[in-house]
């Protein structure tokens, strides 16, 4: 029974992930008064990318496969993590939030890893930006989380998550949206549609991968920001305090809901200019800061 | 009254960092002009019963700060043709974080200071030294005389969410008296500033450190 439930969630993770970058591109598309791709369009191109075969550079090590895969592995941990509403987690134990912002990190280290395996100069690059906005969103994420505990007093992702986050809601949820622009590589840090390779980061880490590992990392992201979108709906909504009819739904709109508003900060916002992008995750970091005041301070009243 | 006082005094504090972080003038007048409104009807809702001499006050806070010093500022930002602070002493993310910093280390000073059992749970002593802390970032830390005159105002804030503290024992007068010594202030520091955009074709102060003949 165990077996077949967790099966059945892994399943749910892994086929619904794609569809978010789908409903973005809609949004954007819908702004601009295109016609857009489909919806389903990444599932095309991880269909097409899997039946591909592999371009193998002759100087790259078994790293070059495995750092993908990795990663992969690590974000499907990490959502296994994330309680789903009053469902909670297929796996929970005491300070598993530790283990959410480890896998998180590994899959980034997998990915900037197998990106320089190939020896390319922009790939190379792409990774020092990548790790370099990390860093900082990273930060960022972890006062988030702290926010969290000190707010629910607990380390255990079911019940920190279960609660809405109090006063400090409105300024948590804003925190954590530009941690999730700035993790998923969205728009004003990083335009997924770019093909310059001056001016990206992510796209410019998977420039050599191809075939399957690429599908991987398409799907690991859009995992990610499956992962991300849940994150910020379920530390702003008291999912856990609802029915269980109640908190799917809340749930899904919540998703939407932040999956509309990228689509709409991308359509109406530029990428901003790499000078400028430490101070919006400062900001970032800020607003998760004030939060975690807004909680110490609350709790102590 | 506590909740909504708490509400400004956060929204004060948010336009605090939001003024030291913006690098473009017209949006760092433009804080300091909201701030300015916040916290001018405060005293209305502090006020349990309807003052007429309060109201007045208020009224011509909230006229006097949020559109008379704006609408005077953003007059010598135009004659003087400064859109934005292009090299500031403190940068603007060091100076963000130290105005986190200060606000954070307000809401720790203020637990330890002797207040008043009506005055502990409010947020109008962190506000309060939140605001005089960026206002002495922004005078110390800004290049441009503009952004100067903004972190004096902040400054201004910061000690007129002080004075609220005592608004039962202060005549209003001596408020109203205050915001008519800013209001030339200002008037005069517009003046003065496009006098030095004529004389030295710029508003950088580190320029005016030589006498000239």
């Amino acid at each position: 029974m165990i077996v077949v439930y967790i099966i059945l969630r892994l399943v749910v993770w892994l086929v619904l992930a794609p569809l978010l970058p789908g409903i973005i591109n809609k949004v954007k598309a819908w702004v601009a008064g295109r016609r857009g791709p489909p919806v389903l369009q990444l599932y095309y191109d991880l269909a097409r990318l899997w039946r591909k075969g592999v371009v193998l550079s002759t100087l790259a090590s078994p790293g070059f496969i495995a750092g993908p895969a990795v990663a992969w592995i690590a974000l499907l941990a990490a959502t296994q993590l994330l309680p789903l509403g009053s469902a909670g987690a297929a796996l929970s134990f005491r300070g598993d939030v530790l283990l959410l912002i480890y896998l998180l990190a590994l899959a980034r280290f997998c990915t900037a890893w197998a990106a320089m395996e190939t020896g390319s100069a922009f790939e190379g690059m792409g990774s020092a930006r990548e790790v370099s906005y990390a860093v900082l969103s990273e930060a960022a994420l972890i006062t988030a989380v702290l926010t969290l505990s000190v707010h629910t007093g607990s380390i255990t992702l079911v019940t920190m998550l279960a609660p809405a986050a109090g006063a400090g809601a409105v300024l948590l949820g804003a925190g954590l949206f530009v941690v999730l622009l700035a993790e998923n590589c969205r728009v004003p840090f990083d335009d997924p549609n770019t093909h310059l390779e001056l001016t990206m980061i992510h796209e410019a880490m998977i420039l050599d991968h191809s075939g399957p590992p690429l599908a991987a990392i398409l799907h690991g992201a859009s995992m990610k920001l499956l992962l991300f979108a849940l994150l910020l709906t379920e530390a702003v909504l008291p999912v856990g305090e609802l029915s269980p009819l109640a908190a799917a739904g809340a749930l899904a709109g919540g998703v939407l809901a932040v999956t509309v508003g990228v689509g709409l900060v991308e359509s109406l916002l530029a990428r901003f200019a790499f000078r400028r992008v430490p101070m919006l995750l400062t900001t970032g970091f800020l607003l998760c800061l004030f939060a975690l005041l807004v909680a110490w301070k609350g709790g102590a009243a | 009254m506590s909740p909504s006082v708490n509400l400004l005094v956060g929204v004060a504090m948010g336009l605090n960092l939001l003024a030291l972080g913006s690098g473009r003038l017209p949006a760092v007048i433009r804080a300091v002009s909201v701030q300015g409104m916040a916290l001018g009807v405060m005293p209305l809702i502090m006020e349990h019963h309807f003052d007429w001499l309060v109201t007045v006050v208020a009224f011509f806070t909230v006229a006097v700060k949020g559109f008379v010093i704006p609408h005077l500022l953003s007059r010598a930002t135009r004659a003087a043709n400064v859109e934005r602070e292009n090299q500031p002493f403190i940068g603007f993310v060091p100076s963000l974080l130290l105005g986190a910093g200060g606000t954070i280390a307000a809401v720790a000073l203020s637990r330890a200071l002797p207040l008043l059992p009506e005055h502990t749970g409010s947020l109008l002593v962190p506000g309060a030294i939140a605001s005089v802390l960026t206002g002495f970032v922004m005078l110390i830390g800004r290049a441009k005389a503009i952004s100067q005159v903004c972190g004096y105002l902040i400054l201004e804030n910061g000690i007129y969410l002080f004075g609220l503290l005592l608004i039962n024992a202060t005549p209003l007068l001596v408020e109203a008296g205050i915001l008519l010594d800013l209001t030339v202030g200002i008037f005069v520091i517009g003046i003065i500033v496009d006098r030095i955009q004529r004389a030295f074709d710029s508003l950088d102060t580190r320029k005016l450190t030589v006498l000239r003949e």
